[in-house]
This record gives structure tokens, sequence and C-alpha cells, in this order.
């Protein structure tokens, strides 16, 4: 046990800071995960801006109310591209040298896993400027920390998502998959108005998807700007399963592969 | 006579080959007709509420007023995957086997885009399709659903023609696949997901301009309104214009590869 602990940890620094390298050696690969999310937000803030002006919509700046999506749509394409990494890294052999070596497992997947929600920090700090610059509400330290924190985890989870998928499929072809299944996640919420404002099958979808909990948490140092235990607590929760539940999928898929 | 015959073979033949791949390879399919449904069925619920803002067309529902967005964006994307398939097709050698037969050049290209035009007439009505199953009403009716089939079948040829023209003088996917964002930079400042009149500024202003607008309304009144000849003129117009532009940059780009080899 001590022995896995004492290889573990440094399987999980050095996994880490090879993804960093990549960070600095191809900054271009960055790009695509920063270009999207920004896109979108600078897109549906011009678009559906005067959304606010419905009776009941709780936001007076759809610059803040929309924010959170885009942070959490750039976590969520960040988790998928390290599951992209990783199929590239299963396709070249790469992989297989790594699970030749007496490093655990789960240090494997938890070297990935913490790579992406460091990576995931990039599109967010990015957003964040983009966001004030066009007039989005300074969520206050507290505020600001949560929606971080909220964007780490999405990108933890959504990490996890495209680990389990590279490792079932061991191509890059299962790209569009990776990437797909976390902004369906993100935009099946109350991404573009209040709950109480969506209409049809995205009101009750939106009801039951735990991702809308992690929204809520991460939009309340912006709209309302009041951050509250009572809307914390949720996304904390929801949050959790979602890493138990594709943890455990991924864990099973590494111990396949090794198999 | 014959060699009009031959040329129209080569293009039917390209066509068919074209529109199998796309319906053979996922990743071609999957951003004409899985994103902008998905974006349409999720910004209908998400902002279906939109209609009650005050300066609101009257429509009978959000997702009437959506469907010519979602089809105008499919028929982009469809553009920008048959630039991708020749760009594909360049790298991997097949189109200098084209240029080495005894056929006309620019059938290489228009036998793309007839494949392109397919897949625009293809989600014209599947968007119809879906707008009747969940409820869109069709104010036009039967003569509006041909006319906005036209349109959109005509709108994937123009922009298939800028597809092509970067496949042409890049050759690389990843160029043209590397358009993809822009499809949306475009699409985010017309009237595609909202009146331009509700848009914030700027992008009310350029949607004012942008002629994806007048494509999208000319496609939009048959389903919210009556068909107006200013309407479809403006539509009609806009498509032209793009097209030509796209046409000729498609034929300068392959002369261009042709002189230089690459």
């Amino acid at each position: 046990m001590t022995a896995a602990i004492a290889i573990g940890w440094p399987t999980v620094a050095v996994l880490v800071r090879r993804a960093g390298n990549e960070l600095v050696r191809v900054p271009g690969a960055a790009i695509p995960g920063v270009l999207a999310p920004t896109i979108f937000y600078l897109g549906l803030t011009a678009v559906f801006g005067n959304l606010t002006q419905l009776p009941g919509f709780d936001a007076d700046s759809y610059q803040s109310f929309i924010i959170p999506v885009s942070l959490l749509q750039g976590a969520g394409f960040t988790g998928a591209a390290t599951g992209v990494n990783l199929a590239r890294d299963i396709e070249q052999g790469w992989f297989d040298r790594l699970l030749a070596s007496p490093a655990p497992r789960p240090a494997l997947l938890a070297g990935l896993v913490a790579s992406a929600a460091l990576r995931s920090l990039v599109p967010a700090t990015v957003l964040l400027i983009v966001a004030f610059a066009v007039g989005a509400h300074w969520p206050g330290l507290l505020g600001l920390g949560i929606a971080l924190f909220a964007v780490m985890a999405t990108g933890t989870v959504a990490a996890l998502w495209g680990c389990t998928l590279a490792l079932r499929f061991r191509t890059q072809s299962a790209a569009p998959l990776m990437q797909a299944g976390m902004f369906i996640l993100v935009l099946m919420t109350p991404s573009y108005a209040p709950q109480e404002l969506l209409q049809g099958w995205l009101q009750t979808v939106a009801e039951i998807n735990p991702v809308s909990q992690v929204l809520e948490m991460a939009r309340q140092g912006f709209v309302p700007g009041d951050v509250t235990w009572a809307e914390t607590w949720p996304g904390l929760v929801a949050l959790v399963g979602l890493f138990v539940v594709l943890g455990a999928f991924a864990l099973r898929g590494m111990r396949r592969m090794a198999d | 006579m014959n060699r009009l015959v031959d040329n129209a073979r080569v293009v039917a033949a390209l066509g068919r080959r074209s529109v199998r791949q796309t319906f053979r390879r996922p990743q071609l399919m999957a951003p004409i007709i899985i994103f902008p449904s998905l974006l349409l069925a999720v910004q209908t619920g998400g902002a279906g509420r939109a209609v009650d803002l005050p300066a609101f067309p009257e429509v009978n529902g959000f997702l009437d007023f959506m469907l010519a967005g979602a089809m105008i964006q499919s028929c982009m994307l469809a553009g920008n995957s048959g630039g991708i398939a020749l760009a594909v097709d360049i790298e991997m050698g097949f189109t200098d086997r084209l240029l080495a037969a005894p056929i006309s050049r620019f059938a290489i290209v228009l036998g793309r885009l007839a494949g392109t035009a397919a897949l625009g007439a293809f989600s014209a009505v599947y968007y119809v399709a879906i707008g009747l199953i969940f409820g869109a009403q069709i104010e036009e009716g039967i003569l509006g659903v041909l006319l906005m089939i036209t349109f959109v079948t005509l709108a994937a040829v123009a922009f298939g023609g800028i597809g092509a023209a970067i496949a042409l003088r890049s050759g690389s996917a990843s160029v043209v696949q590397g358009l993809f964002p822009l499809v949306f930079v475009i699409m985010f400042l017309s009237s595609a997901f909202f009146p331009a009149d509700l848009m914030l500024q700027p992008a009310s202003a350029i949607a004012d301009y942008n002629p994806i607008s007048f494509i999208v309304e000319g496609v939009r009144d048959p389903v919210i309104s009556t068909v107006t000849g200013e309407g479809a003129w403006q539509a009609f117009a806009s498509i032209l214009g793009i097209g030509v532009a796209s046409l000729g940059l498609s034929s300068l780009a392959l002369r261009h590869r042709l002189r230089t080899g690459g």
C-alpha cells in the first residue's frame, strides 16, 4: 500500500507535467478549446441578450447569466481533449509502455484527470477576461473561486468521460463522441434562460440533469450575486456523483486495457 | 453536345460519390444533421419564451422562427464538410487521378458541388419534417416548402463553393476544418437565430447587412408569413452573389493548383 502510494504520487505529478509541457510546446493545440466557447459566449450574448427583458428573467445582464455556461463548456472541451490525447497515446503504443510500468492504474488515471482539471483553467481565464471586458458582473472572490472550482471539477468529470471512451474504443475517431457528451449535458440545463422560463422537454430534462446543479453553483456569484450554501451543496453532490460513476467506468476500462 | 453529356455524366457520378461518402462517414454527416438539430432543440426549449418580447414578429411558435436558421446552418456546414472531403481527396491523391483523366477539370469541382446540393436538399426536407413533427406550421403550404427547398439547395452550392475554393487552394483538410468556428461567427452575426432588431449592438447592425440574413429571411418567410417579391429577390440575389464569388474563387484555385501542382 505504502509502496503504491510512493509510486503513485510521482506518477501523477509526471503525467501532469507532461500535459503542461504539451501546452507550452504545442500552444496551438489549446486554441480550439478556447475559441469555441469564446465564440459561443460572444455569439449567444449578442443574439439572446434581450431575453433579460422577459418577465421572470432573474438577471439584468445576459453577459453575467451566460458566462458560467461557457466556462463549463470550455472545461468540457478540455476534458474531452484529454480523452482524445489518451486515444492518440493508445494508438501510438505509448500508453502500453505506461501499463507495463509498475505505476498503479489509478495513478495513471489520476494523472490524466488532474492535468485536465488544471488545463481547464486556460479557457476559463480567457473567457473571464472577455466576459469582464463586455460587461459581465464581478462575482466577488468567493463567487469566482466557486466558479473556478466548478470549472476544474467539470474538466475532471469530462476527462473521466473522455478516458472511458478512449479506453473502450482505443481510437481518436471516438473524439466527436467525447466532445458531444459534455456539450449536450451542459446545454441541456437552464443555460439560455432560468429554469422557470424553459419550455417543453427541456424543462423536464434540465430538472433532472445533474449538470444543472453544477451550473447554478457556478452561476450564483454572477447572478444574483450572493453566494449561499443552499445554491452550493446540490452542485457539490452532483459533481461527487458524476465523479464516482464516471471514475468507476474509467477505472474498469483501465483494468480491462491492462488485462 | 457529346462533350456536354459526358461532363454531365461525370458530375452526376462524382455527385453520387460525394453523397455516399457523406452518409458513410459519421464525421461528415454529424455537422449537417446532429449539430444543428441539437442546437435547434436546445434553443427552442431554452429561448422559446422570446416570442413574448414586445417587438418579436408574430409567429405560431419559436420553432417556426428557428427552422430557417437551422436549415441555413446545416447547409453552411454541408459546404464545409464537402470542402473537407475534397481536401481529403487531394491529400490521398484521388483528385490527381481525376485530373489525369480525359474529363473537364471544372466538372470535378461541379461534381463535389452537386453532392453538396443534394445534401442541402436533403437537409431542407429533413428540417421541414422535423418542424412539422414538432408542431411547426408552414403558412405558405406546399409551394412554400418547395421554395424553401430550392433556396436551401442553391445556398448549399454557394457555400460549397467556398469550401471547395479553400480545399483546392490549401489542399489541406485541417485548413478547411478550421472554417468550422467561422460558420458560427457568421450565423451569430445574422438574423438566423433571432430577429435582427432584438439583437444587441453591434451584432444587430451587422445582421442588417449580412447576406446570410437575407437568405434566412427568404427561407423563413414561407413558414411564418407570406412570401414577398422583395424578400424572395433579396434571398436569391444574396445566394447568387455568394455563388458567383465562391465559384469564381474555386475556378481560380483550381487553375492555381493545375499551374503549380499544389
